[in-house]
C-alpha cells in the first residue's frame, strides 16, 4: 500500500517537473524556430474573400495570404513553406502572444492600445481601411445619419465595435448591437434579418456582400467613420523577426515602385539602378543585415509579387470584390503606400 | 529527551523504516511540490508577461468600455466600465440560467412521468423526445431555434399583432411594460398578506387533517387567495398602473419589454435539451419506488395522482435530487454557447468583447473561471442542503 503510494507520488513529481520544465527551456528567436519547424505559422482568418479564405482543396488565398508567403518566400524561397493558423478576431493576440503563430496576418487595424499593451509590434500596413456599413437596398436608407435605432451586426473582439458605439454617440443616435463570434455568423444574421445594418470595414463589408444570397439586395453606404490600418503583426520583442515582416512588405511596395513585378524579377536581375540591384539583392548586403539571404528580395517579389500586383490579384478591380486602389495605390500615384527605401 | 525515548524502545524501527514518518514525509514532500509548482507557474507567467510588455493586473475594470450591449438587467451604456460590462454579462448569463432550470425541471418531470404512463401513445412520445433531443448537440440545436425561428418571423414593419400591444417580429417579442403609480404599495402589501395568509390557512389545515382526517382544499383556495386579494387591492387603489405600450419607431420598436431573440432561442434550447436528461433521472428515480409502495396506497384506496404526489415521487427525490444536480450545472455551464448567436451573457461579453479590447487575457479568464467555480458551487451547496431536507431520516 505504502509502497504504490510512494511509486505514485514520484510518479507525479517527475510529471510535474516535465511540465514544469518546458517554460524554462532557453527562448530561440522567432527566425531560428521557424527555421527550425521548416516553415512559417501564420495566423489569418477563418475565410475572408479577398483576404484570406482557403478553397475547396484547402489552397489559401487572399492578400493577408499572401503577406505571409511572401515573409516565407524571403526565408526559405518557398512561398508554400507556410502552415496557416485560422482565427477568430478574438482569438488572434493570444494566438500570438503564446506563440502559437509566428505571425499574424489578418485585417488587425493598428491601434495605440493594441500596439503598447498587448506586447504587439505592428510591422507595417498592407490594406488602409475605413469602417463603413451595408444595409439591405428595401429599408431606403442612403446615409449613415440616418440609422438611429438601427439595430446592427457586429464581429467581437473588433475595433469596429468601439467605433460604432462612439459614432452614435457623437452623433446623439441610439443603437442595438448583435455581436456575433465568427464574421460567418455575422452575415447569416444579416441575412436572416436580425438586423438592419452590418457594420465593419469596407474592404469586408465588400468581401461579406459577395457572400449573400443576392448580393444585389444590399449596398454599402458612403460613410467612411474611421481609419482602419491593417497589418500584419508580431510580438514585442524580437527586433530582427519584426524587421524581416516589416522589410519583406515594404520590400514589395518598392518593387511596384521601381516596376519590378514577378514576371519580370529574372530580367530585372540585370538591371543598372542601383534601386532595383539593392532590392533584388544583386548588390550590397540588405538580407544578411536582416539575417536572411541577400536575394530576399527578389525571392519574395519573383514567387508572390509586388504590392500591386499582390493587391490586383486579391482584392482589385478584376477580383469579385472589384475595390479599386483608393488610397492603396502608391504615393506616386495619389495613392498613400509609401515604403521607406531599400539602402 | 529525545535519546531516552529512542532507548526506552529499542526494538522499534528507524524512523525512515516508519510507516507512519514515511507516509508524512511524502505528503509533505508531495504538497511542497503542488505549491513550488503553482508559485512557479503564476511567476512565469507574469515574468514572460512583463519581457512581452503585455499590461497586468485589474485596473482595465475601471477603464470606460466604449461599447453597446443589447440587453442588460441593469442601467448599461457605452461610457460606463470594464467592471459594469462584467456585472451586465453575469446578470445575463444568470437569468437564462434560472429561466432554463425553472423551464427544464417542469418540463423534465412532466416527461419523466410521461415516459411511465399506462398510455402507449403518451410514453412513446415521450421516449421518441428524450431520444432525439439528447443525441442532438446542443450547439446544433441552439441554432436551429435560433436561425429556424428568426427566418420565419416576419420583419419589424409586418409584425405579428396580438391586441395592439403584443408584437413579434424577428428583432424579439415585444410587450407592454407595467409602471406602477403612485398608491401601488397597497398592492404589494396586499400581497404579502396574501401570502402569510396562504401559510396560515396551509398550517391550519394540516391541523385539521391530522384531527378530523379531512382533507382541505389547500391549493386551490390557497391560489384563490393570492390572485383574489392584490386584485382587490389594485381596483380599491384606483388601478394605480400604467403601461408602456411598444410601437414602431423608426428601424424597430420601441419601449414596452423586449425578450430578444438570442435569449428566446437559448431559453427553449438549453431547456429542451436538458428537459431530456432531466426526464430520464425522473423515470430511474420513480422506477427505484418499490412497487409496494404504489400498491398499498392503491389499497388505502388513494387516487393515483395524490399516490404519485404523497408517496411515490417523495421516495424518488432521494434518487433524483444527486443527478439533477449535475444537470443544473450542465445547464448553467452550457449556457456560455450564448456566444455563438450573440446573446450577450458572460463569456460573450466579458472573455470576449472585454477581453479583446483591454488584452487582458489572463486576468478576464481568470475572473471569468472564478465566476463559473461559484455559481456551480452554490448550485451544488442549495441542493445538497435540499437534498438533505427531504432525504429519509432514520431514527
Amino acid at each position: 500500500m505504502i509502497m504504490n503510494k510512494t511509486k505514485s507520488i514520484a510518479a507525479g513529481a517527475v510529471m510535474l517537473c516535465g511540465v514544469l520544465a518546458v517554460p524554462f527551456a532557453s527562448a530561440a528567436t522567432t527566425l531560428e524556430s521557424v527555421k527550425e519547424k521548416g516553415h512559417l505559422q501564420c495566423g489569418v482568418t477563418s475565410g475572408l474573400p479577398g483576404f484570406s479564405q482557403p478553397d475547396s482543396e484547402g489552397n489559401w488565398t487572399g492578400i493577408d495570404v499572401d503577406t505571409c508567403r511572401a515573409v516565407a518566400a524571403a526565408i526559405f524561397g518557398d512561398a508554400q513553406a507556410v502552415e496557416f493558423t485560422p482565427l477568430t478576431a478574438k482569438e488572434r493576440f493570444t494566438a500570438l502572444q503564446s506563440g502559437e503563430i509566428d505571425m499574424l496576418s489578418r485585417n488587425t487595424t493598428w491601434t495605440l492600445t493594441r500596439d503598447a499593451s498587448l506586447g504587439l509590434n505592428f510591422a507595417g500596413v498592407n490594406y488602409y481601411d475605413g469602417q463603413g456599413f451595408l444595409i439591405k437596398k428595401e429599408l431606403g436608407v442612403n446615409d449613415a445619419t440616418e440609422l438611429n435605432g438601427a439595430t446592427i451586426c457586429i464581429q467581437a473582439g473588433t475595433t469596429t465595435e468601439l467605433n460604432l458605439s462612439d459614432y452614435f454617440r457623437a452623433k446623439g443616435m441610439e443603437y442595438q448591437p448583435i455581436v456575433f463570434d465568427t464574421s460567418e455568423q455575422t452575415v447569416q444574421g444579416f441575412a436572416a434579418g436580425r438586423c438592419d445594418v452590418l457594420t465593419s470595414d469596407r474592404s469586408q463589408l465588400a468581401a461579406l456582400r459577395s457572400k449573400l444570397q443576392d448580393p444585389s439586395s444590399a449596398e454599402i453606404l458612403p460613410n467612411t467613420i474611421s481609419k482602419e490600418p491593417l497589418g500584419p503583426v508580431v510580438r514585442q520583442g524580437d527586433d530582427q523577426w519584426f524587421n524581416i515582416v516589416k522589410w519583406v512588405l515594404s520590400a514589395q511596395i518598392n518593387a511596384e515602385e521601381l516596376g519590378v513585378t514577378s514576371s519580370n524579377a529574372d530580367q530585372m536581375l540585370k538591371s543598372d539602378n542601383p534601386n532595383i540591384q539593392r532590392l533584388l539583392g544583386t548588390d550590397g548586403d540588405m538580407g544578411a543585415k536582416l539575417g536572411l539571404r541577400d536575394d530576399f528580395g527578389y525571392q519574395a517579389i519573383k514567387l508572390v509579387g509586388n504590392y500591386g500586383e499582390m493587391y490586383d490579384r486579391n482584392v482589385g478591380p478584376d477580383t469579385p470584390l472589384g475595390l479599386s486602389r483608393g488610397i492603396n495605390a502608391l504615393w506616386t500615384e495619389g495613392g498613400i503606400m509609401y515604403a521607406p527605401p531599400v539602402r | 529527551m529525545k535519546k531516552q525515548t529512542t532507548d526506552s524502545r529499542p526494538s522499534g524501527p528507524k524512523p525512515w523504516y516508519d510507516p507512519r514518518i514515511r507516509a508524512l514525509f511524502f505528503q509533505i514532500v508531495a504538497i511542497a511540490l503542488v505549491f513550488w509548482g503553482g508559485w512557479t507557474l503564476v511567476d512565469n507567467t507574469l515574468t514572460n508577461m512583463q519581457s512581452r510588455g503585455i499590461s497586468t493586473g485589474f485596473g482595465f475594470l475601471e477603464e470606460t468600455a466604449g461599447f453597446g450591449i443589447i440587453m442588460s438587467l441593469v442601467p448599461y451604456d457605452a461610457t460606463m466600465t470594464y467592471g459594469r460590462t462584467f456585472v451586465v454579462g453575469l446578470m445575463n448569463t444568470l437569468l437564462v440560467s434560472a429561466m432554463g432550470i425553472v423551464t427544464a425541471t417542469i418540463l423534465g418531470f412532466i416527461i419523466g412521468v410521461a415516459r411511465l404512463s399506462s398510455n402507449w401513445l403518451v410514453a412513446k412520445l415521450a421516449l421518441v423526445y428524450i431520444e432525439v433531443i439528447r443525441n442532438i448537440p446542443l450547439l446544433l440545436q441552439i441554432f436551429f431555434w435560433y436561425f429556424a425561428v428568426l427566418g420565419s418571423l416576419p420583419s419589424p414593419r409586418q409584425s405579428v399583432e396580438v391586441a395592439g400591444s403584443l408584437f413579434l417580429n424577428n428583432r424579439g417579442l415585444y410587450l407592454p411594460e407595467p409602471i406602477p403609480q403612485e398608491g401601488f404599495g397597497l398592492v404589494w402589501g396586499s400581497i404579502l398578506v396574501a401570502i402569510v395568509a396562504v401559510v396560515g390557512l396551509s398550517k391550519w389545515a394540516k391541523k385539521r387533517q391530522l384531527a378530523t382526517g379531512e382533507i382541505f382544499p389547500t391549493f386551490r383556495v390557497g391560489l384563490a387567495i393570492v390572485v383574489v386579494l392584490p386584485v382587490l387591492a389594485y381596483l380599491a387603489a384606483g388601478s394605480p398602473m400604467t403601461w408602456d405600450m411598444p410601437a414602431l419607431k423608426g428601424f424597430n420598436f420601441g419601449g414596452g419589454i423586449t425578450i430578444i431573440p438570442e435569449l428566446a432561442a437559448l431559453w427553449v434550447a438549453l431547456s429542451l435539451y436538458t428537459a431530456s436528461f432531466i426526464a430520464e433521472i425522473v423515470r430511474s428515480g420513480i422506477l427505484s419506488v418499490s412497487k409496494g409502495q404504489t400498491e398499498a396506497a392503491k389499497a388505502l384506496g388513494l387516487p393515483n395522482g395524490r399516490i404519485l404526489r404523497l408517496v411515490v415521487i417523495p421516495q424518488a427525490m432521494r434518487v433524483i435530487i444527486p443527478p439533477l444536480t449535475s444537470q443544473y450545472l450542465n445547464l448553467t455551464k452550457n449556457s456560455s454557447l450564448a456566444t455563438a448567436i450573440g446573446y450577450p451573457d458572460l463569456v460573450a461579453v466579458f472573455m470576449g468583447t472585454t477581453l479583446n479590447q483591454t488584452g487582458q487575457a489572463v486576468e478576464v479568464v481568470a475572473i471569468t473561471m472564478a465566476v463559473y467555480l461559484t455559481i456551480s458551487l452554490l448550485i451544488s451547496l442549495f441542493m445538497n442542503i435540499y437534498n438533505r431536507a427531504v432525504a429519509i431520516k432514520e431514527r
